[in-house]
């Protein structure tokens, strides 16, 4: 990062370079950097508008805590975070050297309590980073009012941003163009239906305080209007509460593509765009790649998006880092303003590796009342020499599974090498636990290359070292976007993942030696302190009479093509770390067998997270496999494999005295609960008759609803829970009763 | 005089030495010559062995004459100092030097014979190691149970060794059956750490039932568990006494009603006892659990009664099911004969080996005179490697066995300070280390003179005093006869070397690499000597004396001569034939002697074992 001394050295001559080294943006830039060229160009450390910050309080948990601490500490800012009771020990609160209790999980959007705090212990800013109360204009003012300074935007610009019917209205007028839609307050069945006849189906139904993919619909003829109408309004009034059901309805673009402007205004008037980037990638409306620049877009419409980004910007007398939205119509290469996030974003990292800048510090800069530290020009010819980055969102959900949210314990954590082309933000160490309470973003890997090419290579190659075991990621589908040959043409578009769901999902084989090195890891669990003279062949005849081992395994990974077929491995000893391994899949005729393999395996317990993780080299006939293998503390017969870039989740399956002995009965005639989740509704009654597949209750976790289907045809015994319940994972919900038939 | 070494003359080394030495470092070796030459040449032909010259011998032009000035002049001014030693100039001096040519006709020939005699070997194991016949294999896995290796594998630790005793055991004993293994597995295995004695009885053999070999190979492994103080695990499925056999089972002192008796006796000693009942224990066999100190018991599967339902049903008219009677429920819950209840074979096994976790025996490393760092220390494997010993053994034991040469193949580093190294030299005696236990080896190097037998009195002497475990490589045809002989005293001198081995008190192994006659049997610490192991190498052989000599004798001595005779003995001497019969611990690949040696040291000195020195008493020496 740069320091501040010399940027703030260079700062008169960046503004003075602006009009003459971006030509091309020709008499519009100039005029909205106009008002900068009477600024007095007096060196920044001692302009009397300039008021240094020298303490924050960091109004956020996770990754983006961390990293606003990480900037604000080198920066000599004095850094103090806040943690709710379940955050206590999470790596945000322990980072700095200050941190104050807030109570409850919902306290992080206590307002007055935070500039009440703040107040009390003399801090003199307040960051709010993303999310929480970043976006609040009450806020902002509060902060304001309590002399505090606000690391963002002014709460005006705030407001007027906030509201989307009213920043359509002012980008209509300052001629940034907006999608055709109807964001006005006539908000009968009716008269909505009417507009959306004007605009032409397909149109989307959109709440004014939506966000995040709630509370909007797609419809595609005039029949499905009002069901949809309903259902939208339903949704966003329980999402957003009252006025949530105010409806915006828009031209609906078949092929969209989602590219934003990363822009950065300071209190002098300048307005920068950092490039765009294009967050096309998405699964539930929400995002999961971002990459700057934007593939397959003219330099023509590029820069005028920027120019739009800034004409945007300007036109509500914006300061600091926002993001202006833009919908791009991949048939017709058209753009229109979406909205402006009055913060910094989650995937502000991929502008700043491809700008090379460090936008927190800039965020400080202008909040102290500085001049941007570059100028459009600058930024420009950075973002040539640098080329491309990208940023993988690693979130604790099942992609298999609709990318359904997941939660637990960190139980093994491997991270990719770092550099300055390689980085992660992240809030969590092996041991942490990613709660159901908020946001389930594990990490941010951000990736540089020469090229978008280069780019996406590098960041598949660092995924492949991201080994995490606890909770379901999506860090195996990121890896196959990145093979997708369509992703690396550049061939995005915010339905892309629906397109290629069969690409992306299709199972994949798993490999024999996967099963081979998983038996040999588990072996080598037992075998670490083997005294001498042990563990040789003896005597007369096959060295494997008394050392071979059978083991079991139940391919447990949806994203094989093996997924639920046992696997059944022999182990044989021949001498100390010489095996002869069979593999034989459930329905192969014979078995595949590795002779005369040298293995050499260490175990170790993971401290924090007591995991029993085995890192194991083998030779196998033909090659050299690498392998970890981690067993989770909690569920023993868990097993995952991480090996050559990828991940392999197995069940060793139990002997057959296990559940005899144990007095363990599978209750294979219920249905237990998925995930932590409040019962949010219970669709059958006890003793009522259901056919498989008939939802059953219906839960609600990381605010998101979830059907529990019947995985049987039956009668129903027991609910187990009434609405409201909350429940653990694993927890029963429906019994069913025995069938004679099924006993 | 010959530098023994490489058999260079050691006066030409001294010659080269002072030809092309000059630096500081030669002056120090010419002083040591000259204080050398005046007390004994053999002294300095170590030190001044070309190997420890080699570099200076290579790579110095000055004058000797020059160097001599030099050194009169340091004399003169100052008195002399002791050269630095470094360890591995100090241990060079141990270090054996192999002269085996891997490519000479005799090694060729050696390496085919006992190739041969390995095959057989190979092929008559691998059978064994099958079992009973297949209709019975299939028949005892359709009852879902496991076979006994297999159950044995279950049982130990993942990654170590079992070493199994006397796998040859009842071959081609009984003319009316087969009976592999002699119907029951025994050895010496590790479990939960701890090293136990493990006794499986293999029911697809007979039904398990116990044939005299039986009973023998039982009762040595529990003497293998009472002399190591090793704890006991039974893994029952036997239908008891073989009836046609009762006679050479039932009624003397080292039969059935021993294995209780020895049962009682090592728990008293505190040695455990733990069975697993995963098959029948009819009468007599009910005591081996209600003998133990903890029993399991396999449900629907293992029973315990004194009288089987039929023997009930003739006794007393009763009629009562097999579970009823003494199925592993009731005796868990009413008898208390059992004390755990096992669902199968498996879960019995992981009972056991939660038994043993809880025997709070000492894991690995004795807590007697050898200390936990002795054990666990590093050790080198040797240098040359235990193949060639293929190459090395003759099946034709009329040939000498180069016994330096086996002894460079089974110590660590190939490392063995040599005792009396030049004295009856047809004994050799020296310490080594083996897997890092320090051992003493008693070796054949020929025929037993009284000097012979004096050294090795003398250095078992040692090894007792100091409690270190002995290890006897044994290639034996006798004591050597004739009138010198015996009016040097051979048989009080003789008698020396056996009082010594019959009374020191320290763990001993015997190895039969060649030939095993007459009193050198004694000497050499025999069966009847109570080694804790002894082995045999394929071509080791065993008698009074060797058949050729055997059939002259007869002949000699006027009766009337059997033709058969001599191929008889010549096959009664045979190792299979010896193992078969358990005179031995099994026969083993020579190449595995060094592992065998140090799992059974492990097995001695493991444990609760504690080796004091001192500890022996000797007899009375006849001098």
């Amino acid at each position: 990062m740069r320091s501040i001394k010399r940027t703030s050295r260079r700062l008169p001559a960046s503004l003075r370079a602006v009009p003459t080294s971006v030509p091309g943006l020709g008499a519009r830039f100039l005029s909205t950097t106009a008002p900068t060229s009477s600024t007095v160009t007096i060196n920044g450390s001692t302009d009397t508008s300039v008021t240094p910050i020298s303490s924050v309080l960091i109004a956020n948990r996770g990754e983006i805590a961390l990293r606003v601490a990480r900037t604000a500490a080198s920066m000599g800012i004095r850094t103090t975070t806040l943690y709710t009771d379940i955050d206590a020990a999470s790596q945000h609160a322990k980072c700095t050297p200050y941190a104050l209790s807030l109570g409850a999980p919902s306290a992080y959007l206590d307002g007055p309590r935070i500039v009440e705090l703040a107040k009390q212990h003399g801090i003199q800013a307040l960051h709010p980073g993303y999310g929480f109360l970043s976006e609040n204009p009450a806020f902002a003012k509060a902060c304001e009012e309590a002399g505090i300074v606000f690391v963002g935007p002014p709460a005006k610009a705030m407001t007027d941003m906030g509201d989307k019917a009213r920043s359509k209205e002012i980008m209509n007028a300052s001629g940034v163009p907006c999608v055709p839609g109807y964001h006005g307050s006539e908000q009968s069945v009716e008269q909505l239906k009417a507009k959306a006849a004007d605009i032409k189906y397909p149109v989307l139904l959109k709440s004014v305080k939506g966000g995040g993919g709630k509370g909007m619909r797609i419809v595609r003829n005039a029949d499905e209007f009002e069901a949809q109408l309903k259902s939208a309004r339903a949704e966003a009034r329980a999402s957003f509460g009252e006025g949530g059901e105010v409806m915006l309805v828009e031209k609906y673009i078949v092929r969209p593509r989602h590219v934003e402007v990363q822009i950065f205004a300071d209190r002098h008037g300048n307005c920068v765009a950092l490039g765009e980037r294009d967050c096309s990638v998405q699964r539930r409306h929400q995002k999961i790649l971002e990459e700057s620049p934007a593939p397959l877009l003219d330099d023509v419409t590029r820069k005028d998006l920027w120019d739009k980004a800034r004409k945007a910007a300007l036109a509500v007398d914006y300061v600091g880092a926002g993001t202006v939205e833009f919908i791009l119509d991949k048939d017709t290469n058209e753009f229109y303003f979406m909205e402006m996030n009055t913060r910094l974003q989650v995937e502000h990292p991929v502008s700043e590796m491809v700008t090379g800048t460090d936008l927190v510090e800039w965020q400080f800069r202008v909040a102290a009342g500085e001049k941007l530290p570059l100028t459009q020009g600058e930024i420009e010819a950075r973002i040539l020499e640098r080329g491309a980055a990208i940023e993988a969102r690693i979130y604790a959900e099942n992609p298999e599974k609709g990318f359904f949210p997941d939660s637990g314990t960190l139980v093994h954590l491997s991270k990719p090498q770092t550099n300055e082309d390689v980085r992660i933000d992240a809030g969590f160490v092996e041991g942490d636990t990613v709660s159901e309470a908020y946001d389930g973003m594990i990490a941010k890997l951000i990736v540089r290359g020469k090229d978008r090419e280069t780019a996406i290579r590098k960041l598949e190659l660092a995924l492949r070292e991201y080994e995490v075991v606890g909770l379901s990621t999506n860090i195996e589908f990121l890896k196959r976007l990145c093979n997708s040959q369509a992703f690396i043409e550049g061939d995005v578009e915010t339905g892309f993942i629906d397109k290629w769901k069969t690409e992306l999902f299709e199972a994949k084989p798993t490999s024999n030696d996967v099963f081979a090195q998983a038996a040999l890891g588990l072996l080598g669990t037992q075998t670490q302190n083997v005294p001498a003279a042990h563990g040789q062949a003896l005597g007369f005849g096959e060295a494997t009479t008394q050392n071979s081992r059978k083991f079991a395994f139940r391919v447990q990974d949806d994203a094989s093509t093996e997924e639920g077929k046992i696997v059944e491995v022999e182990v044989a000893q021949l001498n100390n770390k010489l095996f002869t391994v069979s593999v034989r899949k459930e329905g192969d005729d014979k078995p595949q067998v590795f002779e005369n393999i040298v293995s050499k395996s260490t175990s170790t317990t993971a401290p924090t997270s007591s995991a029993k993780k085995t890192k194991l080299t083998t030779y196998f006939p033909l090659a050299r496999v690498d392998t970890t293998l981690v067993q989770d503390p909690a569920d023993n017969e868990k097993l995952t494999v991480f090996q050559l870039g990828h991940k392999t989740q197995l069940r060793l399956v139990s002997p057959v005295w296990f559940d005899k002995a144990l007095g363990l009965k599978e209750v294979a005639a219920s249905v237990v609960a998925p995930m932590p989740c409040k019962i949010l509704r219970n669709e059958v009654e006890e003793g009522q008759p259901v056919e498989k597949g008939a939802p059953l209750v219906v839960i609600e976790s990381m605010k998101m609803e979830t059907v529990i289907r019947s995985p049987q045809s039956g009668v129903i015994k027991k609910l187990a829970h009434k609405e409201g319940d909350i429940c653990k994972a694993g927890t029963v919900l429906v019994t069913f009763e025995e069938t004679e038939e099924s006993a | 005089m010959l530098c023994r070494v490489c058999k260079c003359p050691v006066n030409a080394i001294i010659t080269m030495s002072f030809s092309s030495a000059s630096r500081r470092e030669v002056l120090l070796f010419s002083k040591q010559l000259s204080r050398a030459a005046s007390t004994s040449p053999r002294s300095a032909s170590l030190p001044l062995h070309p190997r420890n010259l080699g570099l200076l011998l290579h790579s110095n032009q000055q004058q000797p004459q020059q160097s001599q000035r030099q050194q009169s002049l340091l004399q003169q001014q100052r008195r002399s100092v002791a050269t630095f030693t470094t360890p591995h100039q100090a241990n060079a001096i141990s270090v054996l030097k192999s002269d085996v040519d891997t490519d000479s006709p005799e090694f060729k020939e050696n390496e085919r014979l006992m190739g041969e005699a390995m095959a057989r070997l190979e092929e008559l194991t691998r059978k064994v190691h099958q079992g009973g016949p297949q209709k019975a294999r299939e028949k005892h896995l359709l009852r879902k149970k496991m076979l006994p290796r297999d159950r044995i594998t279950a049982l130990i630790d993942p990654g170590t060794t079992f070493l199994e005793l006397s796998p040859l055991a009842g071959h081609e004993l009984y003319p009316e059956a087969d009976v592999p293994a002699g119907g029951i597995i025994t050895g010496v295995g590790v479990v939960e750490g701890v090293t136990c004695v493990i006794v499986a009885n293999d029911s697809t053999v007979k039904g398990g039932t116990y044939y005299p070999i039986t009973v023998k190979k039982h009762l040595r492994a529990q003497e293998v568990a009472k002399e190591n103080n090793l704890p006991c695990i039974y893994l029952v499925d036997s239908g008891g006494a073989n009836l046609p056999h009762q006679s050479d089972v039932f009624p003397d002192r080292e039969h059935f009603g021993r294995i209780f008796f020895n049962q009682a006796r090592m728990s008293s000693q505190g040695i455990p006892q733990i069975a697993v009942v995963m098959g029948p224990c009819t009468a007599g066999g009910a005591y081996v659990p209600a003998m133990s100190d903890e029993s399991i018991i396999v449900q629907e599967q293992g029973h315990i009664f004194l009288a089987g339902p039929p023997l009930v049903k003739a006794a007393t008219g009763e009629v009562v099911s097999p579970e009823e009677l003494g199925g592993g429920a009731m005796h868990s819950s009413v008898s208390g004969v059992t004390d755990y209840l096992a669902v199968d074979d498996a879960h019995a096994i992981v009972l056991a080996r939660r038994s043993i976790a809880n025997l709070n025996w000492p894991r690995g490393s004795s807590t007697g005179a050898v200390t936990p760092a002795d054990f666990e220390q590093k050790f080198e494997e040797p240098l040359y490697s235990a193949d060639e010993l293929l190459g090395i053994a003759s099946t034709n034991l009329r040939k000498p066995l180069p016994i330096h040469e086996v002894i460079a193949r089974i110590v660590d580093g190939s490392a063995f300070a040599e005792f009396k190294r030049d004295y009856g030299t047809t004994l050799v005696t020296g310490f080594a280390k083996i897997y890092g236990h320090r051992v003493g080896i008693v070796a054949n190097n020929g025929i037993l003179f009284s000097s012979s037998a004096l050294k090795g009195a003398h250095f078992i002497e040692l090894c007792a005093q100091r409690g270190i475990p002995l290890v006897f490589l044994q290639n034996i045809s006798g004591f050597m006869v004739g009138r010198d002989a015996e009016r040097e005293g051979i048989a009080k001198n003789g008698a020396k070397l056996v009082t010594a081995v019959a009374c020191a008190d320290v763990p001993k192994f015997t190895v039969v690499v060649g030939g095993s006659y007459g009193a050198g049997n004694y000497g050499m610490c025999g069966r009847a000597y109570s080694p804790r192991f002894l082995w045999m190498w394929p071509n080791a052989r065993i008698g009074v004396m060797g058949s050729e000599q055997l059939a002259k004798v007869m002949e000699t001595v006027g009766t009337k001569a059997d033709p058969e005779l001599q191929d008889r003995i010549e096959r009664e001497s045979d190792a299979v034939f010896s193992s078969a019969r358990l005179w031995d611990d099994g026969v083993i690949p020579p190449q595995h002697t060094r592992r065998y040696l140090g799992l059974g040291l492990r097995a001695a000195l493991g444990g609760r074992n504690e080796q004091a020195p001192r500890g022996t008493k000797f007899g009375v020496f006849r001098m």
